[in-house]
């Protein structure tokens, strides 16, 4: 009994793993999608340069909403088209033909999705390191955002997963997700800048906190919700 | 089905009774506040909206969670009934908070948990409202709205909490008050009459309307389907 729980435990992980892989793979070799991601951030970042005046004295404090605008909105690019592409391909109805739980389909695209974003943020930090000067490479930053980019995602990938069904798709998935995606936003925003600005651990603590249950509290709902969401 | 039942025609007129005599009480019977003089009268009517709003939000998160545990299309309507009234409401307090807001606190708008918070309802529900439109399935299109509008429902909270960690100004007449608030006052005994009165009345046209809004839904419901036959 328990050597057969155990067995379909290993195939529910196998079957998130291979989800993830397959988007990993592919996207490893087409390159289209995080290319996109990564011209648009940095797109952003040159907007933000020229609309802020990202001079020495305001850099400090903009510095942190400045990343996590470009984040987000560059994260929606990526949303979308990893659920059209599976939505246009027909491949969605593969997978939910595929004999596993379909939260494992959930878990696959989300980790694929953290997976793009922090390859994308991973290469925007070092860059915005080198135009402004400014060291980000903090380990308690680096933390804040897996905690942002893991919350962001965690909510994403299902809001995509509707808004490629609607009529209007691409245009959807911002005006869903912004709105419920505030709280990591803000608190990501807020301890993202007291790492930076170097703020006493117990000022940054209530919004890592905050980044936690958010995080938590979301990948439950969206793993219990998310079978709603891909019914045929 | 085809008439309306007299019971809610009986609830119509009863809560625009309750309406008229609201009015009077909040702008003839109640006393004129000392320090900030008559705009405070917007008080009763603007805590009186924002309850019933708060009121639609509840319900329709709960009935999205409802609706998804029966998948009966029935709690569908009562869902974006509870939707629809809860924007229109929450409006309402808004608007007549800013009214209020302007001479007291010098501003229209601050960003405040609040009045954040109330703003971001709005969007969501703007943002359910455009998800519903563009999908054509009336199941999958219940689905989805009951999905967003139970995330909605619980990451509202999650950005109330999240502002509140700054500090707010928002007056909190009932209960305890933060010591940074602005325009916060006691309230007289007639005051008292007038305040709970409002928020019994809107409590009862919330409910003329809510019911109001099923009956409308349930007769479109009833066209479509006659619709339907015609075609065949």
């Amino acid at each position: 009994m328990s050597q057969r729980r155990e067995e379909r435990r290993s195939s529910y992980t196998k079957a998130i793993g291979a989800i993830a892989w397959k988007d990993l793979a592919a996207e490893l070799r087409s390159k289209e999608l995080l290319s996109a991601m990564l011209v648009f951030s940095l797109l952003v970042i040159f907007i933000f340069n020229f609309s802020l005046e990202l001079d020495v004295k305001t850099r400090n404090s903009v510095t942190s909403g400045v990343l996590w605008a470009t984040f987000a909105f560059a994260g929606t690019l990526g949303l979308n088209r990893s659920m059209s592409i599976e939505k246009d391909r027909g491949c969605l109805d593969g997978l939910l033909l595929a004999p596993v739980d379909r939260s494992a389909i959930y878990f696959g695209k989300a980790i694929s999705n953290l997976a793009f974003m922090l390859i994308v943020e991973a290469i925007v930090l070092p860059i915005y390191s080198i135009l402004y000067n400014t060291n980000l490479f903090k380990p308690g930053l680096l933390l804040v955002i897996l905690l942002g980019s893991l919350g962001y995602t965690a909510v994403g990938t299902l809001l995509s997963a509707m808004s490629v069904q609607t009529r209007t798709r691409d245009v959807m998935l911002p005006i869903l997700l912004f709105p419920i995606i505030l709280p990591v936003l803000i608190a990501a925003v807020r301890a993202s800048g007291g790492y930076l600005q170097n703020l006493p651990f117990d000022q940054i603590l209530p919004w890592l906190n905050l980044l936690i249950v958010y995080d938590v509290i979301f990948t439950a709902i969206a793993f219990m919700v998310f079978d709603y969401v891909v019914e045929e | 089905m085809q008439t309306k039942p007299s019971a809610l025609k009986a609830l119509d007129i009863f809560s625009l009774i309750l309406l008229a005599v609201a009015t009077y009480l909040a702008l003839v019977f109640a006393p004129t506040e000392r320090v900030m003089g008559d705009v405070q009268r917007v008080f009763y009517f603007h805590v009186a909206t924002a309850w019933v709003g708060l009121l639609g939000f509840v319900a329709a998160g709960i009935t999205g969670i409802i609706y998804l545990r029966t998948q009966d299309l029935k709690w569908d309507l009562v869902e974006q009934a509870a939707v629809e009234l809860s924007l229109v409401f929450f409006f309402i307090a808004i608007v007549l908070g800013s009214i209020w807001a302007r001479p007291i606190w010098n501003t229209w708008w601050t960003w405040d948990p609040r009045l954040t918070s109330a703003s971001i309802v709005e969007l969501i529900y703007l943002a359910y409202l455009m998800l519903r439109q563009g999908i054509e399935d009336p199941d999958r299109r219940a689905r989805f709205g009951a999905v967003y509008t139970l995330v909605g429902a619980i990451s509202v909270p999650i950005t109330f909490v999240s502002i509140r960690l700054f500090r707010t100004i928002h007056p909190v007449v009932i209960g305890s008050e933060s010591a940074s608030a602005q325009g916060g006052f006691s309230m007289t005994p007639d005051m008292k009459t007038a305040f709970f009165f409002a928020l019994f009345a809107f409590t009862v046209i919330f409910i003329d309307l809510f019911w109001n809004r099923i009956r409308l839904g349930q007769l479109q419901q009833k066209v479509e389907q006659l619709k339907l036959k015609v075609m065949e």
